[in-house]
């Protein structure tokens, strides 16, 4: 399909015993948004690095443009743009610097980069900020800077890993703004995310867990492949809740939350009473309990277990 | 290679360099201190050393030679001892450290054969000033015998067939003023700039893996030659700033004489620097902290240049197989040259083989600094 832009196929990544990544495949194609979401540790910045060749695989493929990545590393970092997961760009130089730098690095031309800067600078809010050192920058203007360097040549494959930890929900809004436009313009994004919210606005979401693909599929493809529902539970102490839950019939997982757990039933409408019941018998206090839509978490969890993949 | 990203490497590495005032100040103030520490902790200047003389002969040229003694500031005479059994006591209880034997034949030696001999006894406790001592006393010696040759030719209206030893003649002629400080301050210059060379690059790029911007950096087209010379080029102005300052401070605080001229001397310090820098970077590719990557590039600079360079210890009295290593210490060929401009002017061309040694030295790890750096995280 000359639509695809990214290829990986039985990527494999091993630290010693530790396999990160476990035979992967996926395609990407132009336009695309397609998300990785899984647990810390599940191996989604390893792929980002071997799809943007800062590392090795050893094993598999990765095709970008055609070209394959392992045998010519370099030559497809002409069209990659990579944003790591931590912070990349230097603290010690201005916003204008830093942008300037990758721009040199990248070759494009004066007056294409210095327009982009511009406009992206003034869509972000950040004109006003030009002069200040990237490091005294809030978290949310540093993603912005390093989404904006990473655009100033124009890139036809974009990796984001994790943009938008520790930002703000309306700098999230317009970063994923940002994104849309760029999926007008036909690029291709692999982005890692521990938002559910942002997980669903990805065009397909590959679940990632201990460096193996459980899924790989629309978001609304995945819901629909999660049964039953979610059951919340909210209480101060919510550990005797924990152990009462988990032995109710029709609950097939109980996931402690920070302010309670979260119950996985076959049917929330017959459960939910239940459940109700069997705390108030117990006498152990709950301030609420509620039907809720699941988290990322939750999705994960119910996927993993449907996959029988839990241990 | 593209001059653009070079140049965007560069410009990047000077803005990070200015606007660490701290970092800055200690790369130019770091020789200046360690010209100050070393200048005086290493110096090997030994003045006034306590002379007995036992002279058996006592005719004027004996006396002559003892005068000469007494002359230098280097000596000062003590007593003359009246004979054979006075001498270990005096060097016992530290009346003197040398002890100077004039035998009772030697002005006739000396004037048939035209060579004569002389004991000197030194005390070995300290074999350091005994050996400058003793060096001492054979420049002493032979300056009396160049110009008791010259008296000879003088009279003779002939030329001198045989001239003093070469290695004592030598330093007679290229240092009348016999200061040791003379030879050190040269080596001093060489030991600085290799120590401050290899740290300013050694934390080049430690650090960007330390701050994490070497992820991003990997990433992007860039190539290891560009990165390598975009690096070290705001370093090498720095270097050439620091070569400034302990040459400056050579010359016009230490006095050594300086016969040369200044585009040599930057020439050859040019080449030096491209080696150390070299080091300093390699350190720093493949040692990924500051702090692990600054203290192996001291290590890797300061001790050979203090054990192999010459600096403190004469190569020729090595072993054959340490002969053999210091070729490939670079502050080797550096200190030749330095002692040479300085002391003897000399030029380009009579310096031709060890500045083609260090430049062939620099190209070679010019060479592995740029393939050094590996574009990936693993
Ligand atoms: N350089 C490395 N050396 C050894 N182990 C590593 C290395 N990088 C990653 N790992 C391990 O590989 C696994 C996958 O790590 P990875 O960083 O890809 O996960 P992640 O999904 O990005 O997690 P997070 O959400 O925390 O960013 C983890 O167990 C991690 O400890
Ligand atoms: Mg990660």
């Amino acid at each position: 399909m000359a639509d695809v832009v990214v290829e990986a196929r039985g990527l494999s990544k091993r630290f010693g015993a530790l396999t990160a990544v476990d035979r992967l495949d996926f395609t990407v194609r132009r336009g695309e948004i397609f998300g990785l979401v899984g647990p810390d540790g599940a191996g989604k910045t390893t792929t980002m690095r071997m799809l943007a060749s800062v590392m090795l695989p050893d094993d598999g493929q990765i095709e970008i443009d055609g070209i394959d990545v392992l045998r010519h590393p370099e030559r497809t970092k002409q069209h990659v743009s990579y944003m790591p997961q931590r912070f990349g760009l230097y603290e010690d130089l201005t916003v204008d610097e830093n942008i300037r730098f990758y721009a040199d690095l990248f070759e494009v031309p004066p007056q294409v980069w210095r327009s982009r800067a511009d406009a992206m600078l003034t869509a972000s809010d950040m004109t006003t900020f030009r002069a200040r050192l990237a490091g005294q920058l809030s978290g949310g203007m540093k993603q912005k800077l390093g989404l904006i360097c990473a655009l100033v040549h124009t890139p036809g494959v974009l990796l984001l890993d994790e943009p938008t930890t520790g930002v703000d929900p309306v700098s999230r809004r317009e970063f994923w703004e940002i994104l849309y436009g760029l999926r007008g313009e036909g690029v291709a994004m692999v982005i890692s995310t521990a938002y559910l919210d942002e997980a669903e606005r990805c065009d397909r979401l590959a679940l990632l867990h201990r460096g193996a693909m459980v899924h790989c599929d629309t978001p609304a493809g995945l819901k629909a492949r999660m049964p039953g529902a979610m059951i919340e539970i909210m209480a101060a102490d919510p550990r005797p809740l924990w152990e009462i839950v988990r032995t109710l019939p029709g609950v097939k997982e109980v996931l402690l939350v920070g302010t309670g757990v979260h119950a996985h039933v076959d049917d929330a409408d017959r459960r939910l009473p239940e459940i109700e019941q069997a705390i108030g018998a117990a006498g152990v206090a709950a301030s609420r309990i509620a039907r809720v839509s699941p988290s990322i978490e939750d999705l994960f969890v119910a996927l993993l277990e449907l996959n029988g993949k839990r241990d | 290679m593209r001059l653009r990203r070079i140049k965007a490497i560069a410009v990047k590495e000077g803005l990070q360099i200015v606007r660490d005032p701290r970092s800055l100040m200690i790369a130019l103030l770091l020789p200046l201190m360690q010209m100050f520490m070393f200048g005086y902790g290493v110096s090997l200047d030994v003045q006034r050393i306590p002379l007995c003389v036992l002279d058996n002969e006592a005719s004027q040229q004996s006396r002559d030679l003892i005068g000469r003694f007494a002359a230098s500031r280097y000596f000062s005479l003590v007593r003359a001892l009246g004979g054979q059994r006075d001498i270990a006591p005096r060097l016992d209880d530290g009346t003197c450290r040398i002890v100077l034997v004039i035998p009772s034949d030697f002005s006739r030696s000396l004037n048939d054969t035209g060579a004569g001999r002389l004991q000197a006894l030194l005390d070995g406790t300290d074999s350091n000033t005994a050996n400058i001592a003793a060096n001492y006393a054979k420049a002493v010696v032979s300056a009396f015998s160049i110009s008791l040759q010259l008296e000879t030719v003088q009279r003779k209206g002939g030329v001198p067939q045989s001239l003093t030893p070469v290695d004592v003649e030598a330093r007679v002629w290229f240092n009348e003023e016999l200061e040791s400080r003379n030879f050190i301050v040269p080596g001093i210059v060489a030991l600085v700039m290799a120590i401050v060379g290899a740290q300013l690059t050694s934390l080049t790029i430690a650090r960007e893996w330390e701050r994490g911007t070497m992820e991003l950096l990997i990433s992007t087209p860039v190539q290891p030659m560009e990165l390598m010379i975009g690096k070290l080029l705001p370093y090498f102005c720095v270097g050439l700033a620091d070569a400034a300052i302990c040459l400056a401070l050579a010359v016009f605080w230490f006095d050594v004489p300086f016969r040369g001229t200044v585009a040599t001397l930057f020439f050859t310090t040019s080449l030096f620097l491209l080696v150390v820098l070299s080091i300093g970077y390699i350190v720093s590719v493949s040692i990924r902290s500051q702090v692990g990557a600054s203290q192996i590039a001291l290590l890797l600079t300061m001790l050979p240049t203090t054990l192999l360079s010459g600096f403190a210890f004469p190569i020729d009295q090595m072993p054959a197989l340490v002969q053999g290593v210091t070729f490939l210490v670079s502050a080797r060929y550096y200190i030749l040259i330095l002692k040479a401009v300085f002391l003897k002017g000399s030029g380009l061309t009579a310096l031709a083989l060890p500045i083609l040694c260090l430049a062939l030295y620099a190209l070679v790890l010019v060479v592995l600094a740029a393939r050094a750096f590996r574009k990936t995280l693993d």
